[in-house]
C-alpha cells in the first residue's frame, strides 16, 4: 500500500503533502485536548505495534500478499486524532529509515492510510458500533468490520491520486477494478487481525481503549 | 503510569518485539496489494527507486549481514524502537506545546 515515488505526478504529490500536513496539524490540536499526558507511552506503543504488524506481509492469493494498515486499529485505542498522528510516525520511519514508500509520496500515504484508514476508518468503526448491542464484546467486532472496509476505502484513495496525477498511461477501470478487488481480500486479514488486537485489550485493559471512552464505561458485559 | 499500566506496557512492547523479530521472519516476500496491481496494469514501471534505497537499513535490512533472517530481526528491531521513540517525542512536542502558556 505504500505508494512509491514516481507514480503520482510530484504537483499532485505535493498537493497531497499539502493536504497531510494540514490534516496533521488538526490532529495535532484534537490530540492535546483529548490525549491525556499519561497516556503517551500508549501511544507510541500503538505506533510501535502499527509498524511492526506492517513488517508481517501475509499471503493472499498466488503472487500477492497484503499487510495490516492498523488504521482502525490505532484510532479504536487511541482515538482518531491520535491514530492519525501514529499512522503519521509509521509512515515517516518506514520511508526514512526503511526506504519504505516514497519522500516525495508521503503525503498521499498519509492521506491514505491516515487520513481515510485512521480517522475515515473510525467513522466506520463508530457507525457499526452504533448499530451493534451494548456489549464490550461489540467493540472488537465493530474494529474489524470497519478495519475490512477501510483497506478498499485506502485503495480507493489511491485510485483517486492516480486518477488526478498518475504519470502513467493506463486504463482507470481497471486500475480501479484491480485495486478493489485485491484490497477487499487484504480487507479480511485487516479485519481479524484488528478484531483480535482490539478483543485482547478489551479483555485486559478495556480503560485503556481511548476510542470509545463514554461507551466502555456505560457497556455491560 | 501506575503500575497495571506499566505491566500493560511492558507486556504489549514484549509482544510488539516478537511481531517484529520473529513473526516477521514468517513474512511472505510476494508483492503486496499494491505492488501486485502496478504489475498486472503496467504503471510499476512509473516507480523512480527511492531516494534512500542505497541506505544500510533500506528494504527492512536486506543485505546488512549475510544472514537474511538476522537482517530481518534486526530491521524489525530497530524499527520498533526507533517508532516507539519517535512516537514518545512526537506526543510529548504535541502535548507541551498546549501546556506553553507563554504567547508566541
Amino acid at each position: 500500500m505504500h505508494i512509491p515515488d514516481g507514480v503520482i505526478g510530484a504537483t499532485t504529490a505535493a498537493g497531497f503533502g499539502a493536504v497531510a500536513a494540514g490534516g496533521f496539524g488538526i490532529a495535532a490540536r484534537r490530540t492535546r485536548e483529548h490525549l491525556s499526558d499519561r497516556h503517551i507511552p500508549l501511544a507510541a506503543l500503538t505506533a510501535a505495534f502499527v509498524f511492526a504488524a506492517q513488517m508481517v506481509n501475509f499471503p493472499v492469493i498466488a503472487g500477492m500478499s497484503g499487510h495490516l494498515l492498523g488504521g482502525v486499529l490505532a484510532a479504536v485505542l487511541v482515538g482518531p486524532a491520535a491514530g492519525f498522528v501514529v499512522l503519521t510516525v509509521v509512515l515517516i520511519v518506514q520511508s526514512l529509515v526503511f526506504a519504505d514508500g516514497g519522500l516525495t509520496a508521503l503525503g498521499l500515504n498519509i492521506v491514505n492510510m491516515g487520513l481515510i484508514g485512521a480517522v475515515g476508518g473510525y467513522g466506520l468503526f463508530r457507525v457499526v458500533l452504533a448499530a451493534t448491542p451494548r456489549r464490550f464484546r461489540s467493540i472488537p467486532f465493530a474494529a474489524a468490520v470497519a478495519a475490512f472496509l477501510a483497506v478498499p476505502a485506502a485503495a480507493m484513495g489511491f485510485v483517486g491520486e492516480f486518477a488526478i496525477g498518475g504519470t502513467a498511461d493506463v486504463s482507470l477501470g481497471a486500475v480501479l477494478t484491480a485495486m478493489l478487488g485485491t484490497h477487499v481480500l487484504i480487507g479480511i486479514g485487516e479485519g481479524v487481525i484488528t478484531g483480535f488486537v482490539v478483543a485482547g485489550v478489551v479483555a485486559s485493559r478495556r480503560d485503556l481503549v481511548l476510542g470509545v471512552p463514554e461507551q466502555v464505561a456505560a457497556r455491560g458485559a | 503510569m501506575d503500575r497495571r499500566t506499566r505491566i500493560f506496557f511492558v507486556v504489549g512492547l514484549l509482544v510488539t518485539l516478537v511481531v517484529a523479530v520473529a513473526i516477521s521472519q514468517l513474512a511472505s516476500d510476494q508483492p503486496d496489494g499494491l505492488e501486485y496491481v502496478a504489475e498486472e496494469e503496467g504503471f510499476a514501471d512509473a516507480a523512480r527507486d527511492h531516494d534512500l534505497s542505497d541506505s544500510a537499513l533500506a528494504d527492512y535490512g536486506d543485505g546488512l549481514t549475510d544472514n537474511p533472517a538476522l537482517d530481518t530481526a534486526l530491521a524489525g528491531l530497530i524499527g520498533v524502537l526507533v517508532t516507539l521513540a519517535v512516537g514518545w517525542a512526537v506526543f510529548r512536542l504535541i502535548k507541551r506545546r498546549g501546556d506553553d502558556s507563554v504567547p508566541s
